[in-house]
């Protein structure tokens, strides 16, 4: 048991496990520093920076402009509506696959990966393929006057696509590797199906699905390609939050594009920030739950 | 309230391999008896069978004279406990024993204070007082097997199963507990089936002794039966070592170790 080891006096270890000369240490920490700082520290610094070149005014001025604010709009309701479905499904589609044996489950499982996969501009196409204009359900739809492809539906369903496996992959390891023990226990003390996911099966997986809600939200609102495809960039109606920070730099508005920026890699630290806090607040149930005792 | 369990011609067969080939057994109320075999010998499947949480493609299992089949997993009321005790690891001890009685609907359930109180005297009994509030990773091998049998003897079980019931523990906490396991049984009085491959666990401690091999029960009988009278050729290899030590044993004039009753 891992309890054991960490007990264990040190005394018992008389070689270090590592054994670099002090001055190697510092350099190769010191390479590792310069590079997270190149490589993603510095930069996101800059949008805050940039963001703030023409003063305090400006940067609110720009989240006054309706096109904006709609477009803010539209990420959180884009995120708000594809989130909580993927979580669904996810943890659906995670406990099918992790707690019983079924014909077609590899299938299912490379399914869930696809998203991963695929660039997601082909998940933007696939859409527009099959509801856009010329597509193959376009007629049939513009009939009934259903609007999917450069229309909110569009942007939420290849969203959905793109932030699919999040959930899933968070999930289905952790529960394979919990097995299905806990649940025939449950079942064989008189628990209903329903009683044991909720009070055994849900319980033992909720940091995992908590994680995968978060990174799964943080894609949702970020998410350029495959929404790209399918948006129409119509401005005020469906530019999300990353397009229409394409829109703004591409107008020379600077500022603009740094400000929206600013806020959307606001919404990101946050996700990681309420991550790292969870992980810091409950670390001994983490370990509690992820390892079999 | 203890049923006795009866086995008619189960067969089970896992894609292409076969696990059980039409086995017939039968337990008294209140008898004590052990499913030994080597691995792969079936017996395990036996016991899921038994329990429920295997389909047999054919055969019946009868507690008492109701058809095991007529019966949800919640209606057989079995006390069953898990190899590595299947502890529900989000739940402190009290909880864990708890549940059965909190998962039943709402027209039969207990009161929280009488579950409390229920769950506070089966502590009791396996010798955990004081020990309820702990989560089952604060626990050694040997509480937490009793843990799992406190929480299948609360819903009242009918029959209890128990799968490999000292297999995770260490050689001295197996021997502690295989004794006490004996007075429980002599105290409670339910009728228990559990599988094991130590030969020793299932002659020192069962009533009787069911021996399988290959999906088949080669013989059933108590440990002095099997010893003095063995069926097959495979079941006077299987238990060679325990013959021989009852020979020693005899030889230097020690104490009967063999419980029989």
């Amino acid at each position: 048991m891992a309890m054991s080891d960490r007990f264990l006096p040190l005394s018992h270890h008389p070689e270090r496990a590592t054994s670099e000369t002090a001055p190697t240490k510092a350099v190769l920490i010191a390479v590792a520093g310069l590079f997270l700082g190149a490589i993603l520290f510095f930069p996101l610094v800059t949008v805050f920076i940039e963001a703030l070149r023409k003063g305090w005014g400006t940067l609110f001025g720009t989240f006054a402009d309706p096109d904006t604010l709609a477009a803010i709009r539209l990420t959180l309701l884009v995120a708000a509506i594809a989130v909580p479905f993927n979580a669904a499904v996810g943890l659906a589609a995670s406990w099918a696959i992790a707690k019983f044996e079924f014909r077609g489950k590899n299938l299912l499982l490379t399914l869930i990966d696809l998203p991963f996969s695929i660039s997601p501009v082909i998940s933007g196409l696939v859409y527009v393929l099959l509801f856009g204009a010329q597509g193959w359900l376009g007629p049939w739809l513009d009939q009934h006057n259903i609007h999917i492809i450069f229309a909110v539906p569009g942007i939420v369903l290849a969203t959905v696509l793109v932030t699919f496996p999040f959930v899933a992959r968070e999930l289905i390891p952790l529960m394979q590797s919990q097995g299905t023990s806990e649940e025939e226990a449950a079942l064989m003390l008189g628990a209903s199906g329903w009683y044991t996911f909720l009070k055994v099966t849900l319980p033992n997986v909720k940091w995992a699905l908590l994680y995968g809600v978060l990174l799964c939200n943080a894609r949702a609102m970020g998410e350029f390609g495959a929404v790209s495809v399918v948006s129409g960039h119509i401005r005020g109606l469906t530019n999300t939050m990353p397009l229409h920070i394409e829109i703004l730099y591409n107008d020379y508005n600077f500022v603009g594009a740094f400000a929206v920026a600013s806020l959307l890699a606001g919404l990101a630290l946050v996700t990681l920030l309420a991550k790292t806090f969870l992980e810091w607040r409950f670390a001994g149930e983490l370990a509690a739950t992820s390892r079999r005792h | 309230m203890s049923v006795p369990v009866r086995v008619r011609n189960l067969e089970k067969t896992f894609g292409r391999y076969p696990a059980l080939k039409g086995v017939s057994l039968d337990v008294e109320a209140g008898e004590l008896v052990a499913l030994l075999g080597p691995s792969g010998s079936g017996k395990t499947t036996l016991l899921r069978a038994i329990a429920g949480l295997e389909q047999p493609d054919a055969g019946q299992v009868l507690f008492g004279d109701i058809d095991a089949n007529t019966l949800s997993l919640r209606e057989r009321r079995i006390g069953f406990v898990f190899q590595q005790y299947a502890l529900f690891r989000h739940m402190r001890v009290i909880d864990n024993i708890a549940f059965g009685l909190r998962a039943r609907p709402r027209s039969s359930r207990p009161s929280e204070a009488a579950i409390k109180s229920k769950v506070l005297e089966l502590l009791h009994l396996v010798q955990l007082d004081g020990l309820e509030a702990r989560y089952p990773a604060q626990l050694s091998g040997g509480q937490r097997q009793r843990v799992a049998l406190a929480r299948a003897l609360a819903i009242e079980p009918r029959v209890l199963l128990l799968d490999e019931p000292f297999g995770a523990l260490d050689a001295r906490v197996r021997k502690d507990l295989r004794k006490w396991l004996r007075e429980l049984h002599q105290r409670t009085g339910h009728t228990t089936l559990f599988v094991t491959h130590d030969q020793d666990e299932a002659f020192e401690l069962a009533d009787r002794i069911a021996i399988l091999d290959q999906g088949r029960i080669e013989q059933v009988g108590t440990a002095a039966e099997i010893l003095e009278r063995p069926a097959t050729p495979f079941i006077d290899s299987f238990i060679e070592g325990i013959a021989r030590r009852e020979a020693q044993a005899r030889d230097r004039t020690k104490p009967h170790v063999v419980a029989s009753r």
